[in-house]
């Protein structure tokens, strides 16, 4: 490969000193014309037959609009699962559902109205644990689970509360434990977490008369938003438009469509109006997507040399309420689900259950931070009963060139052995540190994999405008919400048009003006979008050529662009300039060759394939992302308290585009891990969510964040932009099994849960004392 | 209508005489009346600092403060935080240590951080960490926040 200009060096954020000014513009800071504000009436049971909705009162009150329903507005939505509602419809499935909104002239008016409605509520049984869930005398949540409509690579169970049954088999399994010189069994659980982005949902939509709808929204994909309004409210896409702002954090909270659409029929009845909408951080918590609980139990064999023979896994998911978009997680789950391991016999159960929680859905990791807890603590347990380092079994049963995954995809371009290797190093790796008094050392390490969890064909495009002095213009759908891709793929563009990074624009997404994206979800858009990217430079750069071969009268193959001129390699007298070619493109007789160079490029993925509906056999990821966590920490036995001593993070990048952006997103990616292994856990009383604020849900803060050493690899991904992955979620999967595994080396004891509070900590170390172990 | 109170105060070195509605908060002034957007709303109870501007050159969650307490003082906000077009050392600070991802908590980290080094100039990692401790940052950025500081600390 050429040297590289622009890809690989650590350029300043294209969205730098708009945001150190203040002047970077989020969706609630654009003034959008005259406004209607809305606020919703929540349900205060979990599970409940809507008896009657009473709202005359809330008409009454002075400055409200309009009050909808769930009856009014029936309309059905949903990514992979069509089972939801904008708005409760006879019965409230979770606590805080909303069953009416108001639109008022100011937020006030709107908040006092909804206290004026009256609901009444005939309580039903409800489900609050998954477990329960999943028994064939559970109470049904979903009546109507036959009759939903849902993408056919999912396999729900109607009359049963079991929304998505995933299989996979690889091997024989039988064999595999007859091979094994050992079994070892544990259950695990994670629990429900929160996203908790700085900026909590926000959307406002117009209806305009001649029956145009415009959304703005947080939303991390606008064209999915389009779709999904575009179905279920029966507008053709033309009608739609999503516009973007920045988004003030996602970490998948922000996939799919969630807000917008709550609100157009309120638009269709004031043409013109801006009714908005703006989530406070307690409605954030409780009323968006959290992450599912998983309770799992994990059985394997092992030969007595450490290599794992067999692997079967069952995984229950708290799917909550509504798993439009879970259904998709347990699958992605399910056919990772033997990590970053190479393991011939496999046998996995993934249910994805509904029950009377909070939604469940999609949030960094989709899936692998709460499978891959169990699957390196296991590997933690495996090395404890052998006697082995944990090092090394990791190394021994490691995926290398060639290894296959759970679904049998071979895998590629990867060094997870030197992922490992480089924390272990860090961390100093096998050398025992004694705590001072009443206090214990340990230290752990863990691996971690990930692919983006996307359909087949899912698709990126984008189109590039080359102006008439040579500057670029670069349009795409992909959003920026912290990630860095407007910076990112600017790089790629620049790099592959031969254009100065600062002589190309790029902006976020509006529908009626950029190309399709899927959705920024999944650590995929560097991948994906680049690749559209860089094809649709190569095309402009193909236009330009083929114009300046025509103007120059000299062969194609005998010219070379330097980002300012085109010219003959052969005589370098003859040259135009690219804002000669640039323009309307005409010979000096004044006879036209070309107009304006427009360049466009499209994606999508050709080496991925459905799952066999019995095995989960097939080729579900695009690219494979590697990497490890390492740590040192120190446990007080007093308290309980985990002080982390050391945590050294690396990541297989392919090619990191932007190093600077690249180990920031390392850094933001561990620290996430951190705090769900440290803090974080949404609680529920009978599906009442207890800490609904950053006061009872804490999250890491300057303060309590150790320093990270971070370890960027670069094993080339062959058919990625530059040899470039993805790798936004990756970081946060590996952390909490990592702490674990060191408080476990440090203490003696294996905590299958998290997060690690001093609480659960000096328990488990009382607990032990009381035992005489 | 609800009552209004006449208040005098500087903005970002400006004199200015508005109407504040009583009961309503310093960070809706801003941003409904003085349409200074910079300053965000992450919570509303005082919890992530994503509201914090300068009042008489101390950091204040305006999310707690009352818009009429503003009567007879200076205000800074993150948009007077740079002087003809010249960023300041903090926000430089921020763009060359990638002190940020989404942006959204950034005018109060940098508000916050400017406060800090006004007050302590050469400010120690346990300075930093207890002035920023009630900034809240998702994206994880504090290792990188904690390196602009240092970089623009001393002047």
């Amino acid at each position: 490969m050429a040297e590289l200009k622009t890809v690989g060096t650590s350029i300043p954020r294209k969205d730098a000193i708009e945001k150190v000014t203040g002047l970077a513009e989020f969706i609630e800071d654009r003034y959008m014309g005259p406004m209607l504000y809305a606020k919703m009436k929540k349900s205060t049971v979990a599970h409940a037959k809507i008896k009657n909705i009473d709202a005359s009162r809330a008409l009454e009150h002075p400055g409200v609009k309009a009050v909808l329903t769930g009856k009014d507005y029936p309309n059905m939505i949903g990514l992979y699962l069509i089972d939801r509602t904008f708005l409760a419809v006879d019965k409230v499935r979770f606590w805080g559902e909303p069953v009416a909104v108001v639109a008022a002239v100011t937020e006030e008016a709107a908040a006092e109205a909804v206290e004026l409605i009256e609901v009444e509520y005939e309580e039903l049984p409800a489900v609050f644990d998954p477990r329960e869930g999943i028994k064939p005398d559970a109470p049904i949540i979903h009546e109507n689970l036959a009759d939903y409509e849902i993408v056919p690579i999912f396999y729900p169970k109607p009359g049963t509360n079991i929304a998505n049954h995933f299989k996979l088999r690889k091997g024989d399994i039988d064999r595999g434990f007859e091979e094994a010189d050992m079994i070892i069994e544990r259950d695990y659980y994670v629990p429900q977490m929160q996203h908790v982005p700085i900026e909590t949902h926000k959307a406002a939509v117009q209806w305009s008369p001649d029956g145009k709808l415009t959304v703005w929204s947080t939303a991390q994909s606008p064209n999915v938003v389009r779709q999904l309004l575009s179905k279920s409210l029966d507008i053709p896409m033309h009608k739609i438009r999503v516009i973007s702002s920045y988004i003030g954090g996602g970490f998948g909270c922000k996939a799919g469509a969630s807000i917008e659409g709550l609100l157009v029929p309120i638009a269709q009845k004031y043409p013109g109006h801006i009714i908005r909408i703006v989530f406070s951080r307690e409605e954030d918590m409780q009323g968006t997507f959290t992450r599912q609980a998983l309770y799992s139990k994990l059985k394997t064999g092992v030969r007595k040399d450490g290599r794992i023979t067999a692997l079967q896994y069952e995984m229950i998911w708290d799917g909550g309420a509504y798993t439009e978009y879970g259904v998709n997680i347990v699958r992605a789950a399910g056919y990772s689900s033997t990590g970053a391991y190479d393991i011939p016999n496999v046998k996995t159960d993934s249910y994805c259950v509904y029950t009377n929680n909070s939604i469940g859905g999609p949030v960094r990791g989709f899936g692998m931070c709460e499978m891959q807890w169990g699957i390196e603590r296991q590997l933690e347990a495996i090395a404890r009963e052998l006697d082995m380092d944990p090092l090394e079994v990791r190394k021994l049963n490691g995926m290398k060139e060639g290894s296959t995954t759970a679904a049998g995809q071979v895998v590629h371009d990867l060094d997870y052995d030197q992922c490992l290797q480089v924390v272990a190093d860090k961390i100093s790796w096998g050398k025992k540190e004694s705590g001072s008094e009443g206090k214990f050392r340990g230290k752990g390490i863990a691996g971690l994999v990930k692919c983006p969890a996307q359909p087949s064909n899912a698709a990126s495009s984008a189109i590039i405008r080359i102006n008439e002095d040579g500057t670029a213009h670069v349009m795409i759908g992909a959003t920026e919400m912290g990630q860095g891709m407007l910076t990112a793929i600017s790089q790629i563009a620049s790099e592959a048009l031969n254009i100065p990074v600062d002589k190309i624009d790029i902006k976020v997404p509006d529908t009626d003006f950029t190309p399709y994206e899927w959705q920024s979800v999944g650590s995929r858009i560097t991948y994906t979008c680049g690749t559209s990217v860089k094809r649709a430079a190569e095309d402009a750069l193909g236009q330009i050529y083929c114009v300046a071969a025509d103007l120059l009268e000299t062969p194609q193959e005998d010219l070379s662009f330097d980002g300012k001129k085109i010219f003959s390699t052969k005589d370098p007298e003859i040259k135009a300039t690219i804002r000669e070619v640039a323009d309307s493109c005409k010979k000096c007789t004044g006879e036209g060759i070309a107009g304006p160079i427009i360049g466009r490029g499209s994606y999508v993925p050709t080496n991925m394939t459905n799952l066999d509906p019995e095995t989960g056999q097939g080729n579900p990821g695009l690219f494979y992302c590697f990497g490890a966590t390492g740590v040192e920490v120190e446990v007080d036995s007093e308290t309980g308290v985990i002080t982390v001593l050391q945590l050294a993070s690396s990541i297989d990048a392919g090619k990191a585009v932007n190093p600077q952006l690249c180990e920031a997103q390392l850094h933001g990616g561990t620290i996430m891990g951190l705090s769900t292994a440290l803090y974080e856990e949404v609680r529920f009383d009978k599906g009442i969510m207890l800490n609904r604020n950053f006061t009872d849900y804490k999250i890491a803060s300057i303060d309590n964040t150790p320093h990270i050493d971070s370890f960027i690899l670069e094993t080339p991904e062959t058919k990625g932009p530059y040899g470039a992955r993805g790798i936004g979620e990756q970081p946060m999967i590996g952390v909490a099994p990592a702490i674990a595994n060191a408080v476990c080396n440090a203490l003696d004891i294996e905590f299958n849960t998290f997060p690690l509070t001093p609480e659960r900590v000096w328990q488990a170390i009382k607990d032990k004392k009381n035992s005489g172990a | 209508m609800s009552e209004k109170i006449t208040i005098n105060f500087t903005v970002n070195g400006e004199k200015e005489q508005r109407e504040a509605v009583v009961g309503h908060t310093l960070l809706r002034f801003i941003r409904n009346e003085l349409h200074l957007t910079g300053v965000k709303e992450g919570c509303g109870i005082g919890e992530c600092g994503a509201c914090v501007v300068l009042l008489d050159g101390k950091p204040v969650n305006s999310c707690l403060v009352l818009a009429v307490e503003l009567d007879g003082r200076e205000l800074v906000t993150i948009e007077g935080l740079s002087k003809n077009g010249e960023l300041d050392r903090v926000q430089q600070a921020f763009i060359d240590h990638a002190a940020f991802q989404c942006g959204y908590c950034t005018p109060g980290m940098i508000l916050s951080a400017r406060a800090l080094l006004d007050r302590k100039p050469n400010p120690t990692d346990a300075d930093i960490d207890e002035a920023l401790s009630g900034n809240l940052c998702r994206c994880g950025a504090y290792q990188e926040i904690r390196g602009a500081i240092k970089a623009s600390s001393g002047k």
